[in-house]
């Protein structure tokens, strides 16, 4: 007779497996209508093979992460830059790509963003096509040279801009806009020009053209509207919905939108992740970009590895890169530091110290020639010792 | 513009705040003390916003992949 729901719910309260095992076993198990005596079988065999499965004590996980990790990445592409979905935003994939995340930098070479946008009702961002559009151009940085033309009048001392009506009108920016943030950024004389339509004279402060030079290169910096970085903003049509892709990278300053949706916006920069929402989201992110990438070059390596990857790297609370500036740099022994790079520095450095090197690591005992603490290596025997022996022999025989 | 939640971030896992007892269940079941655990800086915006102080441990309810769901800790340092 086959047990129900409750029964196996109670057989399987205590066992220590992970949630979704668990609930694996139980779908599985109801389906196939089970006895009693049965499920006791299979709740030992499922234990079993899970301890089987479990990694062993004293294993060196760390190098068969290292491997896991470092043989396909010897199939990698050396240089790819690739197209993310429509050919418009180029980011760095292959191997340049997962460098960059094992070495932590602080800006990646192709910062990029997905912005979700917010879907609470039928006419929400991400299903109205032109407030997406209008989002898109508050979030792009909008910098003169999309706007007008700029000329220098060398005669008359001053920079013309003749702003394009359509351009503007496209961007959402007003005459009086572009006056108002080139006095603010440039703390010069900005005018609007009296007698022609749409024209802007700015005059240095100083008539001179070395001034006036500077001036002109100056003001391509400024930006007149949107995000300082997101150098350009991509609509995508997924499903129902709409996406915005950038180039370039805020995500502070993005979340403040309205419109944007917080809980799915996400970026590519870990360094920005970790900073505007913490280690553990850098963690998770570490492990999303670095099997993104592998997967991008058809290489599968299993999750594990590379979730070992990103707990060491998260693990003081800060992102640290694998390497010399990190989980390299800061071992204790000075053997395992020599031996990764600069030897001759650490060891002099250590010299004058009067540096102490416990021999613990794996590293330092393989150059000096003792078994390494891994595997069996590890194990050893501890003798109680017993003051009165002959004592305890009457308590054995009784 | 109204804050939002960083915890409700589809990145960012359930941190709270451990109690007295149940740390001492947690350390006493992997026999070791709490400078052990992994660490997490005070001025983590996670942290401001649960609002846990230096010497506090946190419990991470992560979304595994392998596991379904898996329980971490944190120390929180300076």
């Amino acid at each position: 007779m086959a047990i129900g729901e409750s029964t196996i719910e109670t057989m399987t309260r205590d066992m220590p497996l992970p949630a979704n095992i668990m609930k694996t076993l139980k779908e599985e198990v109801l389906r196939a209508g089970v006895n009693k005596k049965q499920m006791e079988e299979i709740i030992e065999q499922v234990l079993l093979e899970y301890e089987m499965a479990c990694i062993e004590p004293c294993d060196a996980v760390g190098v068969v992460a290292a491997q896991s990790i470092g043989e396909p990445g010897t199939q990698m592409t050396m240089r790819t830059f690739h197209y993310a979905g429509v050919a418009e935003i180029n980011v760095t994939l292959g191997l340049p790509r997962l460098v960059e995340i094992v070495d932590a930098r602080k800006i990646p070479s192709t910062p990029m963003m997905t912005i979700a946008l917010s879907k609470e009702g039928p006419d929400d961002y991400a299903y109205d096509r032109e407030k997406t559009r209008i989002l898109a151009w508050e979030i792009e940085a909008t910098k003169i040279d999309h706007i007008a033309d700029v000329t220098t009048d060398l005669s008359q001392m001053k920079l013309i801009i003749d702003l394009h009506e359509k351009a503007m009108y496209g961007r959402n920016i007003t005459i009086e806009q572009v006056k108002e943030k080139f006095n603010d950024e440039l703390n010069v004389m900005v005018a609007i020009s009296p007698d022609i339509d749409n024209q802007v004279i700015i005059t240095p402060n100083e008539a001179s053209y070395r001034e006036l030079l500077q001036l002109a290169k100056s003001i391509h910096d400024v930006t007149l509207k949107g995000i300082e970085g997101i150098k350009r903003v991509v609509v995508r049509k997924e499903g129902e919905e709409y996406t915005l892709y950038t180039e370039g990278s805020a995500l502070r300053e993005v979340l403040q939108f309205e419109g944007v949706d917080r809980t799915r916006t996400t970026t590519n920069n870990i360094n920005e992740i970790y900073e505007v929402l913490g280690i553990e989201a850098a963690r998770n992110s570490i492990i999303k970009e670095a099997t993104d990438t592998l997967r991008e070059q058809g290489l599968t390596v299993d999750i594990r590895h590379i979730m070992l990857v990103a707990d060491l790297m998260t693990c003081d609370g800060e992102v640290k890169q694998i390497g010399r500036h990190g989980i390299s740099g800061e071992k204790s022994s000075v053997f395992a530091r020599a031996a990764f790079e600069v030897t001759v520095n650490h060891l002099l450095d250590a010299g004058m110290r009067g540096d102490v090197d416990l021999l613990q690591g794996v590293t330092e005992n393989i150059i000096v020639g003792q078994p390494i603490r891994m595997g069996t290596g590890d194990v050893h025997l501890v003798a109680k010792k017993r003051p009165n022996v002959l004592a305890a022999k009457d308590d054995c025989e009784l | 513009m109204t804050k939002f939640s960083l915890l409700d971030h589809e990145s960012v896992p359930i941190h709270e705040i451990m109690h007295e007892a149940e740390l001492k269940s947690v350390l006493s079941k992997y026999s070791i003390e709490k400078e052990q655990f992994p660490k997490i800086r005070v001025e983590d915006p996670v942290i401001k916003e649960i609002g846990a102080t230096i010497g506090d441990v946190v419990k991470i309810k992560r979304k595994s992949h392998t596991a379904g769901e898996a329980d971490y800790y944190r120390l929180v340092i300076e």
